[in-house]
């Protein structure tokens, strides 16, 4: 009777498995098509060669790779260091974090005001923060660059009150890029902390009180380890786009400051070199999985030390 | 052990919301609590028990009145900074730190070195005797594990006052009985001051020094659970703890008058019409000859295993409940319809 209760609820047991893998089979179908069959065309375009008027040659050549980081020199055929390329790398990682940054420190007091209101209000609130998203994304740039120009509503307001004699020059500056990718950006943070925080127990801060902690301990050894799933998850949303942004460096940056997906799209457009956009946007891939595996486990990095 | 310290409360008022629409959660409550006594707040849901828990760890501020600590006005102090502690009746364990991280909290805040955090926290351990669990997360315990994690934890900081939030109430009947006893003996081997919080009426007579039996916030009596159970001071202290019995009478010599004419003898004098509270143990069966002996009709007998609730109509129609020991036989000597004699072995004469 043992034996034939145990094999029963074997059977049960890879049935309910073999279900389950029935069930994901067309996520996992649409998977293997639309994201791992594009990213082998991606890694075999890149070991090809340049076509002249765009597209590739089907002839092996490591060229794309070597000019990722290298450019070598017309005259006499040496190898340097691309430092154009370089800057374009540093600018989309330093840029990215930074945006990261910055969405954080502005969304997690919105995330955590909306969080702290009576439910029935907090639906209005995350409505408010849904707006933008209404929009298209290259409109909402152009409003940007329409206040910040030399000739738009902040350097007119400012010269017509006295404060400046001349326009600031904002558009095409890092600033401004910065300030467009954070207000882009923005909600993809504060959603995910929102999420986090909607869940806090706000009797933990009395019990942190109690316990002699300060407002600043309380916030940093309560609040913030308890948020750190939104925390995560927050960054990553914003980390993961910045890095490819496209529409916000062109507009805001004008061709002078070129984030990575602007540079991949130059060499599939004007640059006719598909082989190096190709190898650039592996590259692409592999600093955003290296980035976050290295937060992941920085982050988390307090748990597995007490397990 | 630590030296504790006594509270003072003085002229308290609570006020939550503006104008018309104010609640008065304590209206002007004073109450003296001594040093190293085990105190407790009794009272119905919504009396302002917990309000006043919360004015004395500084999670409110009073609207009117002041609070004391050891001589000291602590009225402005936030709660970080009085040495005080609260077992909330939520728990409030930080889910994110391991058992020995929660109750080492309050330490390390303070900023004890590393050394002495470790020591007290093994203490606290062994006290509540969960070490094996010291590493796992708080979410991983039971109910009553849980519990003894927050007491610790409002312990191992060692305060000179600790305040409890109805800390037994989510547990099952044996386990809080067992923590009853722990909580008591805890109590007395630290010498803190207990203020702790409870509508459970059994709870408060077993545990505490002293009751302050509260109704919509003020407080309606102060005393031992002895003067509180034998000399309630009004109508609602009595019939809250424990059943009662009320029977009207008028003043005479040497007692009370009943309305079917019995005279019960009770202590002090007075003229008019009074209202005497007789506990149901108070009523006993009699011969007809004897002082205070009043015919009844038993209408009712539920047997509760060491006694017998008897219920019995007298002459005037007054209902009231006697409760009998069971006998050795297990049985009581009388069924539904008997005319009986009773008489009240001690009565106590209530305010209103
Ligand atoms: N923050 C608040 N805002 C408005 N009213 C409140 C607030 N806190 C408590 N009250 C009111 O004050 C009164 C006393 O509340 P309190 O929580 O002290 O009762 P309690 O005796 O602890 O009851 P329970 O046994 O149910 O816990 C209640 O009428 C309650 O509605
Ligand atoms: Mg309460």
């Amino acid at each position: 009777m043992g034996m034939a209760a145990r094999t029963s609820e074997q059977t049960l047991a890879r049935k309910n498995t073999r279900r389950a893998w029935a069930l994901v089979s067309p996520a996992l179908a649409l998977l293997a098509v639309a994201a791992i069959g594009p990213l082998a065309v991606v890694i075999v375009y890149s070991f090809l060669t340049a076509g002249e008027y765009g597209g590739v040659v089907w002839q092996f050549s490591t060229d794309a790779w070597v000019k990722v980081l290298l450019e070598r020199d017309i005259f006499d055929d040496s190898l340097s260091f691309a430092d154009a390329h370089l800057t374009i790398f540093w600018r989309s990682i330093s840029l990215s974090l930074v945006t990261t940054v910055l969405t954080f420190l502005a969304g997690f007091p919105t995330a955590w005001f909306i969080a702290t209101r009576p439910a029935a209000q907090r639906a209005f609130w995350l409505f408010l923060i849904t707006i933008p998203f209404w929009t298209n994304l290259l409109v909402r740039t152009f409003a940007i660059n329409q206040v910040i120009r030399n000739e738009g509503v902040m350097n007119t307001v400012l010269l017509w009150a006295g404060v400046i004699e001349t326009p600031l020059q904002m558009t095409y500056t890092q600033g401004a890029l910065l300030v467009g990718m954070v207000y882009v950006y923005l909600p993809l943070m504060v959603l995910p902390l929102f999420a986090a925080l909607e869940r806090f127990d706000l009797r933990l801060l009395e019990a942190g009180y109690d316990l002699y902690a300060s407002r600043w301990q309380v916030l940093t050894r309560i609040i913030l380890p308890i948020s750190r799933p939104g925390i995560i998850a927050g960054s990553i949303l914003v980390f993961v786009p910045c890095l490819g942004a496209y529409v916000t460096p062109r507009i805001l940056g004008g061709g002078k400051l070129m984030m990575l997906g602007n540079f991949i799209e130059l060499q599939f457009g004007q640059g006719r070199n598909w082989p190096l956009g190709a190898a650039l946007s592996i590259v692409l891939l592999v600093i955003v999985t290296i980035a976050l595996l290295v937060y992941v486990r920085t982050i988390s990095g307090g748990d597995k030390a007490r397990e | 052990m630590s030296q504790s310290y006594g509270i003072s409360v003085r002229g308290v008022v609570k006020a939550f919301g503006q104008g018309p629409s104010a609640v008065r959660a304590l209206d002007d409550v004073s109450v003296e609590i001594g040093g190293g006594e085990f105190f407790t707040l009794l009272g119905p849901s919504g009396c302002g028990k917990t309000t006043l828990l919360r004015l004395i760890a500084g999670f409110e501020m009073p609207t009117m009145g002041e609070i004391f600590l050891d001589g000291a006005d602590i009225s402005a102090l936030p709660p970080s900074k009085r040495p005080v502690n609260t077992v909330f009746q939520s728990y409030a364990l930080f889910p994110h730190l391991t058992v020995a991280e929660n109750i080492g909290f309050g330490l390390k805040m303070q900023g004890k070195p590393r050394a002495e955090v470790a020591e007290t926290v093994a203490r606290m351990l062994a006290l509540i005797q969960l070490e094996p669990m010291a590493a796992r997360r708080v979410n991983q315990l039971s109910g009553g594990q849980q519990q003894r994690v927050a007491l610790a934890r409002a312990l191992a900081p060692q305060p000179k006052v600790l305040l409890l939030d109805e800390p037994l109430s989510a547990l099952d009947a044996k386990l809080r009985k067992e923590m009853q006893s722990e909580l008591k003996r805890l109590q007395q081997e630290t010498g803190i001051t207990f203020v702790f919080v409870t509508h459970d009426q059994e709870e408060a007579l077993t545990m505490s020094d002293r009751i302050a039996v509260m109704s919509a916030g003020h407080i309606e009596q102060i005393g031992t659970p002895r003067e509180v159970y034998t000399k309630p001071v009004n109508r609602f202290v009595a019939s809250f703890i424990g059943e009662t019995n009320f029977l009207g009478g008028e003043w005479g010599t040497g007692g009370v008058k009943l309305s079917n004419g019995a005279m019960i003898a009770v202590d002090g004098k007075g003229s008019g019409a009074v209202t005497l509270a007789i506990r149901p143990e108070q009523v006993r069966l009699c011969a007809s000859a004897d002082a205070g002996a009043m015919p009844a009709t038993v209408t009712e007998l539920v047997y509760f295993g060491t006694d017998t609730h008897c219920h019995l109509a007298l002459a005037g129609g007054a209902r009231v409940t006697a409760r009998l020991q069971s006998q050795a036989s297990g049985d009581v000597a009388i069924g539904v319809g008997d005319h009986v004699h009773i008489r009240a072995s001690a009565a106590q004469v209530l305010a209103d």
